[in-house]
This record gives C-alpha cells, sequence and structure tokens, in this order.
C-alpha cells in the first residue's frame, strides 16, 4: 500500500519543495544567518574604519551590562510599555463596547480611531512634538499652561506614552471588536432575562468571552511597546536634557549600531533586548494558561 | 415601558457623547498639522495674540513650496515604488510557501514551518546589522534594492497564507485532481483564487508596515533622493526643525497618499488588518 502511494508522494513533495524553497531560501538568507551573525558580532568588535571583526570574547557584553546607560534604556522602555500597554488597551476595549451597539455613525466613529495606524510614525512624532512645543505650542496656549512637555525628564516620558497610546488605539479597538462579534448574542440575552444589569453583563460575559482576543493584544502589544524608536526618535532632539530618561533600548541600539558605527556594541544591546523578549514570551505563556478563558 | 425607552435615549446620547470627544482628540493634532501648515512661519510662533486659524489668509503655496523644495516627487516615487515591490514580492513567495505548508504532504514540512515561526517570535532588530552589511558589501546603498531587501520574503505572510489555505473545502481540489489537474494546475487555477481575502490582507498590512517603517530606510538610503517619506521627513525635521508651517506641510504630504488610500478601501483595511493581526 505505502509503495503505491510513493510516486504520488514523490511528485507532491517535489511541487512542496519547490513552491517553499523562495521563502526557506530567503528566510535563511535574510531572517537565520543574520541571526547567527548578530549572536557573533555581539562577541567582537569593529575594526578601523568598519573594516574586519576583531574578536573580543565577552568583552562586549561586560561593557554592555556594566553601562548605567543600558539598565536606564531599559528601564524607560518598560516605563513607555507601562503607559502604552494598559491605557491603549482599557481605552481601546471601551470604545470597541460603545462601538459594538446600535448606534448611528459607527464606521465613522471607527474610520477617525483608525486613521493614526494608517500614518507614518515619523510625521505622527513631528506633528505632537509641535502641540507638545513649550513656547508656541497649542497645548500650553490653550491651557495657558508652562510645561515642558518633552524637556522635563520627569514628564517627558509620560508625554511619549500619551503618542504611543493615541496611535494604537484604533488598532486595538478593531481587534476587539472583530472579538465582540464573535459573542454569541443569547448570552446577553439570556443574562438580561435573568436580571443582571449592564455592567455585570460586561464583567460575567465580555471579559471571560474575549479574554483570548485581549490576551493576544496584551502579548503583541507588549513586544511591541518593548522594540518602540520611531517616536523617541522623532521627538527628542540630541540635545534634548531628557533624553537619557526617555531613549529606549532600541534607540540605543540604533545610536551604537549606526550613528557610533560599533556594530559590536550594537549587536550586544540586541542580545540584551532577545534575551529580554524571550524571558517575557515564557512569563506571558505561563500567565495564559491561567488568565485565559477557553470555552 | 416608556421609561425604558428614555433611558436608552438617554444612554445613546451618552455613548455619542464619549465618542464624540473621543474623536476629537483623535482629530485635534490632524488639525493642528493642517492649520499650521497654511500659515506664515510668522504667524506660527505668535503667541501673544494666539491663533488657532490662519487669519491673513489661508497660505495653501507652502504645501507647493515644500513640494518643490524637498522633492517630494522623488519621496512619493521611492515609496510608492518599494511599497509596491514589497507587496509583490511577500505575496507571491508567501502565497506559495502558504500553500504547500497549507495543504500538501512532503518530509520535513513541519521543521521548515518551525524556522517560520522561529523568526516571528524573535525581534527584527536582531536582522538589522547583518541586514545592513549585507546590502553594504553588495554596494547597494541608496538603491531601490536596498529598500526592498528585507521584505523580500514575510514569514508572516507565510503564516497569514497558510492559515487561509487550510480553512477551504477538501473536495475542490479531489474533484480537480479527478480531472485530471497536477499540483501546480490546481494551485493557480482554483486555489490561489480562492485565498484573494487573505492575499488582499497581507498586501495591505505590508504596504502599511513598510510605509511606516522609518530605521530601515534611514540606514541604508541616506540621500535625499534615494530615501522613503518616513525617512525624508526625519531629514527635512534635523534640517528645518524650527519652520513650523514648513515642517506640518511636509508632514501632511507624507501622510496624505497612505490617508486617501485608506479612506477609500477603509472596510478593507480594518477587516484586512483584524483578521491578519499583524504586529505592526
Amino acid at each position: 500500500m505505502k509503495k503505491k502511494m510513493t510516486l504520488a508522494e514523490k511528485r507532491e513533495a517535489r511541487w512542496a519543495y519547490l513552491f517553499v524553497a523562495p521563502t526557506m531560501i530567503g528566510l535563511i538568507v535574510l531572517n537565520f544567518y543574520p541571526i547567527f551573525n548578530t549572536v557573533y558580532q555581539s562577541f567582537c568588535k569593529t575594526g578601523d574604519f568598519g573594516k574586519g571583526n576583531i574578536f573580543v570574547g565577552l568583552a562586549n557584553y561586560q561593557a554592555v551590562l556594566s553601562a548605567g546607560e543600558t539598565w536606564q534604556s531599559l528601564w524607560n522602555t518598560i516605563k513607555y510599555a507601562l503607559i502604552e500597554v494598559p491605557f491603549g488597551i482599557v481605552i481601546a476595549l471601551i470604545l470597541a463596547v460603545l462601538l459594538n451597539k446600535k448606534i448611528g455613525g459607527r464606521s465613522i466613529y471607527r474610520t477617525i480611531f483608525f486613521l493614526p495606524m494608517v500614518c507614518a510614525p515619523a510625521a505622527v512624532a513631528m506633528v505632537w512634538k509641535w502641540l507638545y512645543n513649550t513656547q508656541f505650542g497649542l497645548l500650553n496656549n490653550v491651557f495657558h499652561a508652562n510645561i515642558s512637555w518633552i524637556s522635563d525628564p520627569k514628564i517627558a516620558w509620560i508625554s511619549i506614552g500619551i503618542i504611543g497610546v493615541w496611535s494604537i488605539i484604533g488598532y486595538n479597538m478593531v481587534l476587539f471588536i472583530s472579538g465582540l462579534q464573535e459573542i454569541p448574542g443569547d448570552y446577553y440575552e439570556a443574562a438580561s432575562i435573568d436580571g443582571a444589569s449592564g455592567l455585570r453583563q460586561f464583567f460575567s460575559i465580555t471579559v471571560p468571552l474575549l479574554s483570548p482576543t485581549t490576551f493576544f493584544i496584551v502579548q503583541t502589544r507588549i513586544i511591541g511597546a518593548l522594540t518602540i524608536f520611531d517616536l523617541m526618535f522623532m521627538v527628542m532632539d540630541k540635545t534634548n536634557v531628557a533624553l537619557p530618561k526617555v531613549q529606549s533600548i532600541v534607540y540605543l541600539f540604533y545610536q551604537y549600531s549606526f550613528t557610533n558605527g560599533n556594530k559590536g556594541y550594537g549587536a550586544t544591546i540586541v542580545m540584551v533586548l532577545l534575551a529580554f523578549i524571550m524571558i517575557l514570551t515564557w512569563i506571558l505563556q505561563q500567565v495564559e494558561k491561567k488568565a485565559v478563558y477557553h470555552a | 415601558m416608556e421609561g425604558s425607552i428614555a433611558r436608552q435615549r438617554m444612554n445613546k446620547i451618552l455613548t455619542h457623547i464619549v465618542l464624540i470627544i473621543m474623536s476629537f482628540i483623535m482629530l485635534v493634532p490632524f488639525a493642528w498639522m493642517i492649520l499650521t501648515a497654511l500659515k506664515t512661519n510668522q504667524e506660527s510662533i505668535s503667541v501673544n495674540p494666539f491663533y488657532i486659524l490662519p487669519h491673513n489668509g489661508w497660505h495653501w503655496e507652502n504645501f507647493a513650496t515644500v513640494w518643490k523644495s524637498y522633492n517630494f516627487l522623488i519621496l512619493y516615487k521611492n515609496t510608492l515604488l518599494m511599497i509596491f515591490w514589497r507587496v509583490v514580492c511577500a505575496c507571491l513567495t508567501a502565497t506559495m510557501a502558504g500553500y504547500a505548508f497549507g495543504r500538501l504532504k512532503f518530509p520535513g514540512k513541519s521543521f521548515l514551518f518551525s524556522l517560520v515561526l522561529i523568526q516571528m517570535m524573535v525581534p527584527a532588530q536582531i536582522f538589522i546589522i547583518p541586514q545592513y552589511l549585507m546590502v553594504s558589501n553588495m554596494g547597494m546603498l541608496n538603491s531601490m534594492f536596498g529598500l526592498v531587501f528585507p521584505g523580500l520574503v514575510t514569514a508572516f505572510g507565510t503564516y497569514l497564507l497558510k492559515t487561509g489555505y487550510e480553512g477551504l473545502p477538501k473536495d475542490l481540489e479531489e474533484a480537480a485532481m479527478i480531472d485530471g489537474c497536477n499540483i501546480g494546475q490546481r494551485f493557480t487555477r482554483i486555489m490561489m483564487p480562492l485565498t484573494r481575502s487573505s492575499m488582499v490582507s497581507l498586501g495591505i498590512f505590508t504596504a502599511v508596515f513598510a510605509f511606516k517603517d522609518l530605521m530601515w530606510p534611514m540606514i541604508v538610503c541616506t540621500n535625499a533622493t534615494t530615501t522613503t517619506l518616513s525617512a525624508g521627513l526625519a531629514k527635512m525635521q534635523g534640517q528645518y526643525g524650527s519652520e513650523y508651517p514648513t515642517m506640518m506641510a511636509a508632514a501632511t504630504l507624507a501622510v496624505l497618499p497612505m490617508v486617501i488610500i485608506y479612506v477609500i478601501f477603509q472596510k478593507q483595511f480594518v477587516e484586512g488588518i483584524a483578521t491578519s493581526g499583524g504586529k505592526l
């Protein structure tokens, strides 16, 4: 029986290899070779004029891990995530629940909330930088305030976080809406007949049944927030005194690898980021087993 | 009964109020961008009095000035070409690989697919230095090839299309097999056309991702004539950051193409991003 199938099976396998070949070759050249190369470079020092790698063992790791700047940037990135992820999710969930009702103008609202998602972060950051301008900015002039939104180290990280929340709400909301639409309407009807209030329904039906969607968003947004770069790069000038307290770990990576040309050091920063993300991914998987409601 | 109808109306009005306030917050930055772009430099930095609207005429010519002086035509061309090639490459390679992973049996399938999943799990920053060095060693810095390079294949798209192909009914292909179609014909004539919605999702996702990307074009295309809109904006800000109407006109021009496409195809955009669930 098995022998008879072989010819057809072989033919199928040949087609399959032909079909996956471009993607697999591409992934090896563009992604897997680079992973090993980055690991290798993290043990090397970039020679003068960017030529040649000199093996230096763990020297880069020693330098990166003992630099206060590395830990500060990692902490800055976490602080950014602590604003963007929870606020971006809670506001998006509220909007999704409101837009899931039968009300007029739903698609207009949805279009507006989703709009930042299709705008280049470089442009978005420029606009917000201008809104935040201490002297001429809209915010300080309308509220008659004199806040150094992006140059006071105590405030700047929050200001950047606000841009992050504003940018991501629409995306999270759209994912929540499609999650909400999968919850059968009868559940709510049954709950109404039993006399459950709207709030009670939200916490007893919506929250548990939406938890797979919520978890997916939490997971992708945490990883997304930890690799933030554009907002910091565009909003914070190099001379900004708040920069050390705001720059993200990827910003630091960019500075060392491409502005200072120290690719070995940059590669080591990426390895630190990779380790951090791997640990977080593992923790998230443990949380998923406990917190996500599987119907 | 009447009381409950009144309550429902009240609820609806409250919902609209919340949504309108939120919409206002979402739109203020866009409004301020356009209003500033229409002012004179002097007006934009006038504080006492502070002007919300341009008060001595709307300076539409600011857009024309920026368009000419910053070579926007070239930035548009580069950005659109990069998006075009990335979408073509992503859709082509992903639909083929997705079909093989989703419908065909072959030795080593699960190993190869695990490579696809691993690529999606690691942060993309780990690829950047070696990718840059490859482009640089090929002498392809400041070229279209350099811009497209990291997007020649897509692990995420392969995963997305695999899911799409898996969802198709089995009997379709079996019928074609009985009719004597070989695998290549089954793929191009029957299966591929049925995954159109996944392809549209992938295309939109790829286009938006490429459009928004800042770091890659900034490092491989450092010339003002070879770079994209995003990286071009970064360059302009470095040079002319305090000419606010100019900068806001540039930002408007940079977001405009994608916003127009989005407004026309918003249903596909929203669905494409919601169903693909890609990390943008």
